[in-house]
C-alpha cells in the first residue's frame, strides 16, 4: 500500500468516524443520562436525512437543510419521548418495553418517510463551498470530508465542555444520578430529560444530513446505522463519551482499511471487531462497572 | 379437580381448534395454520426466554434461520428423503451454536445482551446474503425437497401438527418443572437464586440453549411449508414479529405467544394485502400493546374473567 493511499483511505476513514460518533454519541447520551436505550437513534439519522433533502428542495441552501434536519429530527425526538417513552417510565421490566417501544418507532418512521417522500432513493450535492479538494503534496482529500472532520471535533468538544463544566452539565449529570433530589431543588427534570432527548436526537439529525451528499437517502438507512452505532457503543461502553469516540475511529478505520483488504466481506468487519473486544472486555473497551442499568 | 380442568382447558382448545383444521380447513385455512402452528413454536420458544427467565434476545432469528438453512440446504443436496434426518441435526446444531454465542453474550447484562443478540443475528444475515455461492446469496433456496409422504399441504400440516405438538409438551412440562420456577426466579430475584445456591448464568444458558433448539426445529419445519427459504429469516424485524406477537398474546402465559402469533397472521392476511405499509400497523399494533396493554391479549381476557367472576360471587352472595 502506498503512502498516498494510506493517508486518503486514512481520511476517508476519520470522517465516516466522525458520522459514527456523532449518531452514536447520542445514543451514548440518552443511555447515560435518561436511562433510555434509544433503538431508534439511527431513525433520527434517516429522518434528518430526508428534512435536509426537503429544505434544499424548498431553500436551494444546504446549511438551511443541516439546520432543519437537526431541529426537525430534535422536535421529533422531544414528542416521541412526551408522549410515548416518558409514559412507561417505572414500570416492571421497564427497559425491555423501551426496546420495543422505540423498536416500533423505527418501524412507523421508515413507512412514514416511504409515505412522504415514496420508496425511491434521494441524492443531495455537497455545497459549492466545500465541494472542491484539498492538495497536501501527493495526497488530495476532499474538502467536504475534512469539514466533517473538523465539525465532528467540534461537536465532541462543546458537548464535552457543556456537560462537564457547566451548570447545565451538572444539573443533567446530577438529574441522571438522583431524579428525585433534583426535582426537590426546583428543577424540571422532566423536561431537562426531555431536552437531553431532543438534542441528542438532533445530533443524530444532524449526521444524517452531513452523511447526505456522501451516501443515499432512502427508508430503512436508519437500520444499518443503528447497527453499526450498537457496535460502537457495545465496543465503547454504553454510556461513555469517550469510549464512543474511540469506538466510532476505531470502527470508521477498520472499515476504510478493510474495503481495500477484503471488498466482499468489509461490512461484516465490524462485527469481527466487535466480537474480539467483547471476548477480552465484555462491558466495552472502557467499561466502569458502577451505574449499570438493570432491565 | 377445578384445578386441573382449568390447566388443562388451553390444551383442549389447541387440540379442538387446530386438530379439527385437518377436517375441515381447507388449502388457504391450512396453509396459514402452519404458518401459525410453526410460528407459535418459535414464540413459545422465545417466551422462555423472555416471558420466563426475563432475557430479551432480539436475535433468536439467528437460530431460526440456522435450522430453516440446515434442513434446506440438506434435503437440497442429499434428496427429500433427508428431509426429516435435517429436522433432528439443525436442534442439535442449534444447540452448538447457543452455547457459543450463549458464553459470549449472557455474561452480558440487559440491554446488552439484547443488542449483542441482535448484532449475531445481523451477522449471520449478513454472512447469508455475502456467501451466495454457498447459500444462494439473496434469492434463497428454492424447490427443496420433501419426502413423498410429506409432499401435500395438508400432509405436512399434519406432520408439522405432531412435531409442535410434542415440542410444546415437552416445553409445557419444563415451564412447570423446578427448572422452570428457577427460571422464573431469575427473572424476578437473581440475586435470590444464587443466595440460594444455584448458579445463575448456568441455568440461563439452559434456558437459552432450550429456546434455540426448539426455535431451530420452527425454521427447519418453515423450509417445508413453501418449499423455499430466504435470508430475511435471518433478519431482526423477523425477530421483531416474533418479539411482537408474544406481547401481543401475552408474556405471563404459556399459550399466550401462540394467540398472538396466530392473531397476527390472521391480520396479516387481511390488512397485509390490502396495505403495503404493514410495518406501519405493526408499529402502532405494538406501540399500542405496550403502552395500555403490556399484559397482552391474555392479560385482557383474565382481567374480564375476573371482573365477570367477581360480579358472579357478589349476585351469589347477599
Amino acid at each position: 500500500m502506498s503512502f498516498e493511499i494510506f493517508i486518503s483511505q486514512f481520511f476517508g476513514g476519520l470522517s465516516v468516524a466522525m458520522l459514527l460518533f456523532l449518531v452514536a454519541s447520542g445514543l451514548t447520551l440518552i443511555f447515560g443520562v435518561a436511562k433510555v436505550f434509544n433503538f431508534a437513534h439511527g431513525s433520527f439519522y434517516m429522518i434528518g436525512a430526508y428534512f435536509s433533502y426537503q429544505a434544499i428542495a424548498l431553500f436551494d441552501n444546504f446549511w438551511i437543510g443541516a439546520l432543519a434536519a437537526a431541529l426537525g429530527a430534535g422536535l421529533v425526538g422531544m414528542l416521541l419521548e412526551i408522549c410515548f417513552i416518558r409514559r412507561i417510565a417505572g414500570r416492571e421490566e421497564e427497559g425491555a418495553f423501551q426496546i420495543l417501544l422505540t423498536y416500533a418507532f423505527i418501524l412507523i418512521l421508515d413507512d412514514a418517510v416511504k409515505f412522504i417522500w415514496g420508496p425511491a432513493y434521494k441524492t443531495i450535492s455537497k455545497p459549492e463551498s466545500l465541494a472542491g479538494s484539498m492538495d497536501f503534496g501527493a495526497v488530495t482529500i476532499p474538502t467536504y470530508n475534512m469539514f466533517i472532520i473538523v465539525l465532528g471535533l467540534v461537536i465532541v468538544v462543546s458537548a464535552w465542555y457543556v456537560l462537564s463544566r457547566t451548570k447545565t452539565g451538572k444539573i443533567i449529570q446530577a438529574a441522571s444520578t438522583d431524579t428525585q433530589m433534583v426535582g426537590m431543588l426546583g428543577v424540571n427534570v422532566s423536561l431537562v430529560m426531555s431536552l437531553v432527548f431532543g438534542v441528542a436526537t438532533a445530533m443524530g439529525g444532524l449526521a444524517g444530513a452531513m452523511a447526505a451528499p456522501l451516501r443515499t437517502i432512502a427508508p430503512g438507512t436508519g437500520v444499518e446505522v443503528i447497527i453499526d452505532s450498537l457496535i460502537v457503543v457495545v465496543i465503547g461502553g454504553l454510556g461513555n463519551f469517550w469510549g464512543a469516540l474511540f469506538a466510532a475511529l476505531l470502527i470508521g478505520e477498520v472499515n476504510a482499511f478493510g474495503i481495500l483488504w477484503m471488498p466482499q466481506w468489509a461490512s461484516l468487519l465490524s462485527f469481527a471487531v466487535m466480537i474480539v473486544v467483547l471476548i477480552f472486555k465484555p462491558k466495552g473497551l472502557f467499561s466502569r462497572e458502577k451505574g449499570r442499568k438493570k432491565i | 379437580m377445578n384445578n386441573k380442568l382449568t390447566t388443562m382447558a388451553p390444551w383442549l382448545a389447541y387440540f379442538l381448534i387446530f386438530g379439527s383444521l385437518i377436517f375441515v380447513g381447507g388449502d388457504h385455512t391450512i396453509h396459514i395454520a402452519s404458518q401459525v402452528i410453526i410460528l407459535g413454536l418459535f414464540a413459545i420458544a422465545f417466551n422462555v426466554l423472555f416471558g420466563t427467565t426475563g432475557l430479551l434476545s432480539f436475535g433468536q432469528a439467528i437460530f431460526y434461520g440456522l435450522g430453516a438453512y440446515i434442513t434446506g440446504m440438506m434435503a437440497k443436496s442429499f434428496g427429500g428423503d433427508f428431509f426429516v434426518w435435517a429436522l433432528l441435526i439443525a436442534p442439535a446444531a442449534a444447540i452448538v451454536l447457543s452455547v457459543l454465542l450463549g458464553v459470549l453474550s449472557l455474561r452480558l447484562s440487559d440491554v446488552y445482551f439484547t443488542m449483542l443478540t441482535l448484532a449475531f443475528a445481523q451477522l449471520a444475515w449478513g454472512i447469508c446474503v455475502k456467501w451466495s455461492s454457498f447459500t444462494g446469496g439473496d434469492d434463497g433456496i428454492q424447490a427443496i425437497p420433501k419426502p413423498e409422504l410429506l409432499a401435500g399441504g395438508l400432509n405436512y400440516y399434519i406432520f408439522s401438527f405432531v412435531i409442535v405438538t410434542a415440542c410444546l409438551y415437552l416445553l409445557w412440562r419444563l415451564d412447570r418443572s423446578p427448572f422452570g420456577s428457577v427460571l422464573k426466579g431469575i427473572r424476578q430475584n437473581p440475586t435470590r437464586i444464587s443466595f440460594i445456591g444455584m448458579n445463575v448464568f448456568r441455568h440461563k444458558l439452559l434456558a437459552y440453549m432450550i429456546s434455540s433448539c426448539f426455535t431451530a426445529i420452527a425454521g427447519g419445519l418453515y423450509a417445508g411449508i413453501d418449499k423455499s427459504i430466504h435470508p430475511d429469516m435471518f433478519v431482526w424485524t423477523m425477530s421483531g414479529s416474533i418479539i411482537l406477537m408474544t406481547i401481543l398474546g401475552g408474556m405471563r402465559s404459556f399459550f399466550g405467544p401462540l394467540i398472538g402469533v396466530a392473531v397476527f397472521i390472521l391480520l396479516e392476511d387481511e390488512i397485509g394485502r390490502a396495505t403495503q405499509y404493514w410495518s406501519f400497523v405493526i408499529g402502532a399494533i405494538m406501540i399500542t400493546v405496550v403502552l395500555l396493554f403490556p399484559k397482552g391479549i391474555v392479560g385482557i381476557s383474565r382481567h374480564f374473567a375476573r371482573l365477570f367472576a367477581k360480579k358472579g360471587g357478589q349476585r351469589d352472595n347477599p
